[in-house]
């Protein structure tokens, strides 16, 4: 499926926008588990995805989601960088190899969420992004194609941030403070849940 | 001057790198090249992989690269630096799993010596053994 140019800058800059938006709760809860960075991170990197909104969305689909990647390696400056920029460039691979949207969307998310994993070196259930991502993925294949696929992904998301509260982090500088870790939100689940949002509310608010 | 393993530092402050840095260059003087990298892209604290790829280049030496970090973010943008390199340098750089003050300076004083990179990143990594 070719994304026509004025979907794609609408979608990147609705996300973008909505993760600026949250970072002082990005950063709240950071300051809770982690180093207190992660919304100045996001917030300095999406600024930077805004920056190129033109050159990115003037790109077929693939390539929009490398330059994507590639700008929040280069501009985050904490380990989301890497992370984010790493399930960006893996979605825009894919795509180069023969997967189509939306039939492989699946497949698609699947490869992204397999390149955070092994980027960050974990899995689901240490409390980090990858417990929204992944339950996000299993959706998207449990009901693809069914005409609520959107809703139930947005459902998906919102409940699998609420459920990383309890977990306690293994993994990042939340799981230096092990047992008290417990009882806060992560704050990646919350950026990926945003993230997860953003691009639903645009999708629906499609003609 | 034979080649030796050059030994970048990357800390999320610049402060902390400059002086590990320091100590370095105090141990092995000019034997070895030692570049380091502190900060995220504004300045303040965290990484940048920019910044690191910088580094590494200004380090390199045909035996190598090991690279030192601090906590989690900067081993995952030393990480991600380390493949955006140019394929015929990526799999000449290591990131080591040490403490990055004694790391840096076991590292440099090994690499001083003509040892091998798996050698220089091996010394490093003794200092987390148990």
């Amino acid at each position: 499926m070719s994304v026509p140019s004025e979907t794609l800058k609408s979608l990147v800059k609705a996300a973008a926008e909505q993760v600026i938006a949250s970072a002082p709760e990005l950063t709240s809860l950071d300051q809770a588990i982690g180093d207190g960075d992660h919304g100045t991170n996001m917030k300095r990197g999406c600024e930077a995805v805004l920056g190129k909104l033109d050159a990115i969305s003037a790109q077929p689909l693939d390539e929009a989601l490398k330059m994507i990647g590639k700008t929040l390696v280069m501009t985050v400056g904490g380990a989301s960088g890497p992370l984010y920029g790493s399930f960006f460039l893996a979605a825009g691979e894919a795509l180069s190899h023969d997967k189509q949207l939306p039939d492989d969307l699946a497949d698609v998310f699947g490869s992204a969420v397999n390149a955070v994993s092994a980027r960050g070196r974990s899995q689901v259930g240490e409390k980090t992004m990858l417990d929204v991502l992944v339950p996000v993925l299993e959706t998207l294949k449990t009901a693809a194609g069914q005409p609520d696929l959107i809703a139930r992904v947005r459902t998906t998301a919102t409940e699998a941030v609420e459920r990383t509260a309890p977990m306690q982090a293994t993994k990042g500088r939340a799981s230096f403070l092990g047992a008290r870790s417990v009882g806060h939100v992560d704050p990646g689940a919350r950026s990926s849940c945003v993230l997860v949002q953003a691009v639903c509310a645009g999708l629906e608010a499609r003609p | 001057m034979t080649d030796t393993v050059g030994i970048v530092i990357v800390s999320h402050s610049s402060d902390i790198a400059k002086g590990t840095a320091d100590m370095v260059r105090q141990m092995v003087g000019s034997e070895v090249k030692v570049a380091f990298c502190g900060g995220n892209p504004d300045g303040g604290l965290g990484t940048s992989v920019p910044l690191i790829i910088d580094a590494i280049n200004d380090a390199w030496s045909p035996k190598g690269v090991a690279v030192l970090v601090d906590l989690g973010g900067a081993e995952t943008n030393s990480e991600m630096a380390v493949e955006m390199l140019e394929p015929a340098r990526r799999d000449l750089v290591v990131v080591c799993n040490a403490p990055i003050v004694e790391g840096a300076v076991m590292a440099a004083t090994e690499a001083a010596g003509g040892s091998s990179l798996a050698q220089v990143k091996a010394v490093a990594e003794e200092l987390s053994a148990d």
